[in-house]
C-alpha cells in the first residue's frame, strides 16, 4: 500500500458522463432565479449524458451553495436520495473537490449517479466583489476589514506581490494568462467576453484594482448554473464509446493554510504543492503527460503559482515559458484556459473550467487541442483548501 | 510606539472590529486600547501564534497565554488599493495595506495600513513600527494598529517591482 493511499484511488473507476451549463450572464442579469439555473444545468447534463434525471441519487456542491440536495431531489421527483455532500471552504476551491467527492461516492458504492453542481445569481443574492458592509465584525475579518481589506482581490493581492518579489515573476507573465483567456473566448459563443478581444496595450493601460492587479488580472462576476454527471466507468462506457474517465481528483491544503490574518506557513503559494504530488501519483501520469490545462483564475498571479506548483513550469523558467504563444490552444506547448476561463468565459466558481477539461477529452471544445488524453483542471488557488482533477481517455490508463 | 497625531488613516464608516463573543481574542483588543501589541504564546513550548486560537499549533497544548511584544516589524508584502469597494471609500483615493512580520515573535504576520503618502515607494524588508489609531467613538471603542516606516531597506534590488535575479 502506498503511503498516500493512491493505490486505493479513483484512477479510472468513475467517469463524467455528461455536462450541462446554462446561458452565462453578466452578474445580476439572469432572468432566472438561482434555483432555476441549477435545475436547467442539471437537466442539460442529464440530456448530454443520455440518462433520465430520475436516475440521479446523489448531489455534491461547494462554497455553501444555496440550492440544497433535498430541494433539488424534491423538485426533480427523485425516488431516492442516497448521497449529499457539501465541500467546506469559501471561494472556488471546491470546484474540483466536488468531482472528487462525487467520484468517491460512486467508487465507494454509496450512489450510482451523482451530480456535481454550482449555481450563482448575484443579482438575487449580492456580489462577491463587494464586502464589509456590516457595521461591526468579529473574528478573522476583524483583523482585515477595518484596514480596507474586503474584496477577494484585496484579500489575495499580497500573495502575488510576494510571489513576484521572491521569484522575479514579471507582470508580462501575468498578462500572458489574461491574453490567452480572452483569445480563447473569441471562439467560444458561450463566453461572456465573446466578441470582446483583449490586446496587450489594453491590458497594460487598464486601471489598477489593487496593485499588483490590474482590471484584467481579475476574474469576472457572473450569473449561471453548471452541472456534471459522475457515474461509474462501466455505466459511462454503456453511454458513450469514448467515456471521460476521472483519473484523479484531490483536495490540497498545506501547513496552516487556513491560518488567520495571512499566516499560512508558506504564503506565496496557490496551496497546490502537496496536493499535486498525490494527484499525479493517483492518476499515474506526470506533468509531461498533461495535454491541456484549465487553471482557475481568481487572479492571474495565482495561475502562475498554480502552473508552477503542478510541475508544468518552474519558478526559474516561468517568465520564459508562460507566454501568450505557448498558452494558446492553436499551437502552444501549454494550452491554457481554452474556454476563456473565469476571466473571459464565465465565473461559474470554476465549475465551467472542469466542464471545459471534460470537453477537451471528448474533443468538442471550441478551442480543441489535438489528441488530448490527459486534461487537468484546478480550482481555487490560494484559498485554504484548493483542488484539482485530471480527466482522461481509456488510453491514458495505459 | 506612538499614537496617530490626528484623524484616522481611512475614513470613518468602515466595518469596525469587535472581540469574539467567546472571548478568545479579547486580550488582543484590550491591549490595543492600552497601546500594547499582544499576541499568543504557548506556555508549554514557547511558540508564538497568530491568528489566535484555543490550542497551540506546534504542540497541541491548550495552555496558550497572551504576551505583550515589542510593536516593531518589517514589511513582508503589500498592496496599494485603487478600486474602492465600500461607499465610505468612494472618494478617498488609493491607500496602502501592508503585511508585516514580527521577527522577534516567530515571524508572526499582521495586517495594517502603511502611514504616509499613499503613493510612496514600498520596500519589502523595511523596518516599521506600530502606530495605535484610537477610535474612541466606536461601539464599543476600539484601536487599530497601523504601521510606519522607521528604516528603509538599503537594497535597491528589493525595490518592487524590479524582479530579483535569484529567488530569496
Amino acid at each position: 500500500m502506498s503511503a498516500s493511499g493512491a493505490d486505493r484511488g479513483l484512477r479510472g473507476r468513475t467517469a463524467v458522463a455528461g455536462v450541462g451549463e446554462t446561458t452565462y450572464y453578466k452578474r445580476g442579469q439572469s432572468t432566472d432565479p438561482e434555483f432555476v439555473l441549477v435545475v436547467k444545468a442539471i437537466l442539460a447534463a442529464c440530456k448530454d449524458a443520455g440518462i433520465n434525471p430520475r436516475e440521479i441519487d446523489g448531489f455534491c456542491s461547494y462554497s455553501n451553495d444555496r440550492n440544497t440536495p433535498a430541494r433539488l431531489a424534491n423538485a426533480l421527483g427523485l425516488e431516492e436520495l442516497r448521497y449529499s455532500n457539501m465541500q467546506w471552504g469559501g471561494g472556488g476551491g471546491g470546484a474540483a473537490a466536488v468531482v472528487q467527492n462525487a467520484a468517491s461516492a460512486v467508487h465507494a458504492g454509496s450512489a450510482n449517479v451523482v451530480v456535481a453542481y454550482r449555481g450563482l445569481a448575484q443579482g438575487q443574492f449580492g456580489r462577491f466583489g463587494q464586502g464589509g458592509r456590516r457595521p461591526a465584525v468579529r473574528g478573522e475579518f476583524a483583523y482585515t476589514l477595518p484596514y480596507g481589506v474586503m474584496s477577494p482581490a484585496q484579500m489575495y493581492a499580497m500573495r502575488t506581490t510576494r510571489l513576484m518579489w521572491e521569484h522575479g515573476i514579471d507582470r508580462s507573465t501575468m498578462r500572458a494568462v489574461a491574453l490567452a483567456a480572452y483569445h480563447h473566448a473569441q471562439n467560444n459563443p458561450r463566453a461572456v467576453m465573446y466578441g470582446r478581444p483583449l490586446d496587450a496595450e489594453t491590458y497594460d493601460s487598464s486601471r489598477w484594482i489593487t496593485e499588483p492587479f490590474r482590471l484584467y488580472d481579475c476574474c469576472l462576476e457572473n450569473d449561471g448554473g453548471a452541472a456534471m454527471i459522475v457515474t461509474s466507468a462501466e455505466r459511462a462506457a454503456d453511454l458513450s464509446d469514448t467515456p471521460v474517465l476521472v483519473l484523479a481528483a484531490q483536495q490540497s491544503g498545506g501547513h496552516r493554510s487556513g491560518a488567520w490574518v495571512h499566516n499560512p506557513t508558506d504564503y506565496a503559494t496557490s496551496s497546490f504543492k502537496l496536493g499535486a504530488q498525490h494527484l499525479y501519483e493517483q492518476a499515474g501520469v506526470t506533468p509531461d503527460d498533461v495535454d491541456v490545462v484549465q487553471s482557475y483564475e481568481n487572479f492571474t498571479g495565482a495561475v502562475v503559482m498554480s502552473l508552477i506548483e503542478h510541475g508544468l513550469c518552474t519558478y526559474e523558467n516561468a517568465n520564459e515559458v508562460l507566454t501568450f504563444e505557448n498558452l494558446r490552444a492553436d499551437g502552444g506547448s501549454i494550452p491554457l484556459n481554452t474556454s476563456g476561463g473565469n476571466l473571459a468565459e464565465c465565473y461559474m466558481h470554476g465549475l465551467g473550467m472542469q466542464i471545459e477539461a471534460v470537453r477537451q477529452v471528448r474533443g468538442d471544445s471550441t478551442n480543441q487541442v489535438p489528441n488530448v488524453n490527459v486534461s487537468l483542471s484546478n480550482a481555487g488557488p490560494m484559498v485554504e483548501i484548493a483542488s484539482t482533477a485530471i480527466y482522461g481517455t481509456a488510453e491514458a490508463l495505459g | 510606539m506612538s499614537a496617530l497625531a490626528e484623524g484616522t488613516y481611512l475614513p470613518e464608516g468602515l466595518t469596525q472590529p469587535a472581540p469574539m463573543r467567546d472571548g478568545m481574542d479579547a486580550p488582543y483588543w484590550e491591549g490595543t486600547r492600552e497601546h500594547e501589541l499582544r499576541v499568543q504564546r504557548c506556555a508549554d513550548c514557547g511558540t508564538h501564534q497568530w491568528g489566535p486560537d484555543w490550542v497551540c499549533h506546534a504542540c497541541q497544548s491548550l495552555n496558550v497565554e497572551w504576551v505583550t511584544v515589542e510593536p516593531t516589524a518589517r514589511i513582508y508584502s503589500w498592496q496599494r488599493v485603487h478600486h474602492p469597494v465600500h461607499p465610505a471609500l468612494a472618494d478617498h483615493g488609493p491607500y496602502i495595506v501592508v503585511l508585516v512580520e514580527l521577527p522577534h515573535a516567530d515571524n508572526l504576520r499582521m495586517i495594517g495600513n502603511l502611514l504616509g503618502d499613499p503613493m510612496q515607494d514600498i520596500i519589502i524588508g523595511s523596518d516599521v513600527e506600530a502606530v495605535f489609531e484610537d477610535h474612541d467613538d466606536g461601539t464599543p471603542p476600539y484601536t487599530l494598529v497601523q504601521w510606519q516606516v522607521t528604516a528603509e531597506l538599503e537594497n535597491e534590488a528589493a525595490r518592487f517591482p524590479v524582479p530579483l535575479a535569484e529567488p530569496s
